[in-house]
């Protein structure tokens, strides 16, 4: 489904991470077993009332990168991916990081429903998967899960995972009109400018006007309680 | 287990096989973790692999929509027993009240291979407590499960207390707990999301007699998990 995108970042990747573990003679155990080429089917289910998730940015790298960690600093890919839902730059992060390959998805998945993409990568020594994507009625919540171990999966098996919300610190969580880009508001995105606590955090939830705070532009739909959506992951090949 | 494995060997020599792999007892201790919400009658179900009493991201049955608007189990009892479920109806004798615990001894699943449990919340519309389709494990031993809080997606959360318990009929059947208010306006008429998710909460108002909920948000809320179950298989 997914083909065209994931190979043409892919292929770049491949070699990449194929030259770092030729040349770096400190990190011999990153045997990159050419041609054996492990294939994943990830679905996503959007759990929440009415908080549609932006399409979906996942990767699948060793453990020299993290995407997130409570109580340190978004990146500035990260506060992108979860002020706007934009996935390119969390995804070359990613790439900078080492990761083998990564793919997004095409477009957002509204409440009830679900986005599967394809991700495939030659064999390393660590298989990690991290995903993640924003709740685009707030202003900066997002979800996903990292650095799930894929080394243990077997062709056919599956794992599901119920994923938390998270807070990426980086912008206010105002509610107010003009600030949130999903369809509560249609309002801004991404904003260079950090107002908020500047580290990541599991979100708080929201307000909304119904809680008694009027400048809110959200309603009752849009409040949520954890998990907020479910990752199925089963390795096809 | 022993003991039935046994006796299904010599009741149905034909399919001793598969009595011997599957047929389990189980002790089921369910323990409400909220602070002010209620479990009407729960429904304990083992059932095979193709069955579920709900699935997220899927339209509920009519059944489940009338334990989760009115807690009567009986349309999912029927359901599910018609396709070779072994059901236990309402362990607890009634209401789970909050923080409260019951327990199911010696539950015997014949050969199905999966638990499933549901309960309403009150007072909600249609929230409810839910595990779907856990794999009973074959090893003997103590099992933990943390379950959430579902809404239905059949009936929008106004909150409510009207007596509508009926699928179909707005507002919310009671607060066994009467600590609920009245004269509500009503926190919404519209359910944006109608498959089975994760319900958002109860919004709740501090009104006793007007605001937009006649739940208060000083008592009626929750946060995931709302309920823990122990599941010990013999």
């Amino acid at each position: 489904m997914n083909m065209k995108k994931y190979f043409g970042i892919g292929f770049s990747v491949f070699s990449l991470a194929f030259m770092s573990a030729c040349s770096d003679s400190d990190n011999d155990s990153d045997d990159m077993i050419i041609g054996t080429m492990q294939s994943y089917q990830l679905t996503v289910s959007n759990l929440t009332s009415n908080q549609p998730l932006s399409p979906l940015a996942a990767a699948i790298h060793d453990s020299n990168y993290t995407a997130w960690s409570i109580g340190v600093e978004s990146s500035i890919g990260l506060e992108k991916l979860a002020e706007e839902g934009a996935t390119t730059e969390f995804l070359s992060e990613a790439t900078a990081a080492g990761a083998y390959v990564n793919v997004s998805g095409d477009g957002a998945i509204f409440s009830g429903e679900s986005d599967t993409l394809e991700i495939e990568s030659a064999m390393h020594d660590e298989m990690k998967l991290t995903i993640a994507s924003m709740l685009i009625n707030t202003n900066d919540a997002f979800t996903g899960a990292q650095s799930i171990d894929l080394s243990g999966l077997e062709v056919g098996d599956e794992l599901s995972v119920l994923l938390p919300v998270y807070d990426a610190g980086t912008e206010a969580n105002n509610e107010l009109a003009g600030t949130i880009p999903g369809p509560a508001d249609s309002g801004e995105g991404f904003n260079v400018v950090r107002d908020d606590v500047n580290v990541v955090s599991r979100h708080p939830g929201v307000v909304t006007d119904v809680d008694g705070y009027n400048d809110s532009v959200l309603d009752s739909s849009h409040r949520f309680d954890a998990p907020v959506a479910k990752l199925v992951l089963k390795r096809t090949q | 287990m022993k003991i039935n494995s046994i006796l299904a060997m010599s009741a149905l020599p034909l399919v001793m096989a598969s009595s011997i792999a599957s047929a389990q007892t189980l002790d089921v201790k369910i323990i409400n973790l909220t602070q002010g919400m209620y479990f009407t009658p729960l429904l304990v179900s083992s059932h095979d692999a193709s069955q579920h009493l709900f699935e997220t991201g899927t339209a509920a049955s009519v059944e489940l929509a009338a334990m989760a608007e009115g807690g009567d189990i009986s349309g999912l009892v029927a359901a599910s027993e018609a396709l070779g479920a072994v059901n236990s109806e309402n362990p607890a004798s009634g209401l789970l009240a909050p923080s409260n615990t019951t327990m199911l001894a010696d539950f015997n699943t014949g050969t199905n291979e999966y638990l499933s449990i549901t309960a309403m919340l009150l007072p909600t519309n249609d929230g409810f407590v839910g595990l779907d389709s856990w794999k009973i494990p074959e090893t003997a031993g103590t099992y933990t499960i943390h379950l959430n809080a579902y809404d239905a997606g059949t009936e929008a959360n106004d909150e409510i207390i009207n007596g509508g318990a009926a699928v179909g009929v707005p507002g919310i059947p009671a607060d066994p707990g009467a600590n609920n208010g009245t004269g509500a306006s009503g926190v919404t008429s519209t359910e944006t999301n109608q498959t089975i998710h994760i319900h958002r909460g109860n919004v709740g108002d501090t009104e006793d007699n007007a605001g937009v909920s006649d739940v208060d948000s000083r008592v009626h809320r929750w946060l995931n998990p709302v309920a823990k179950v122990i599941v010990t298989v013999k």
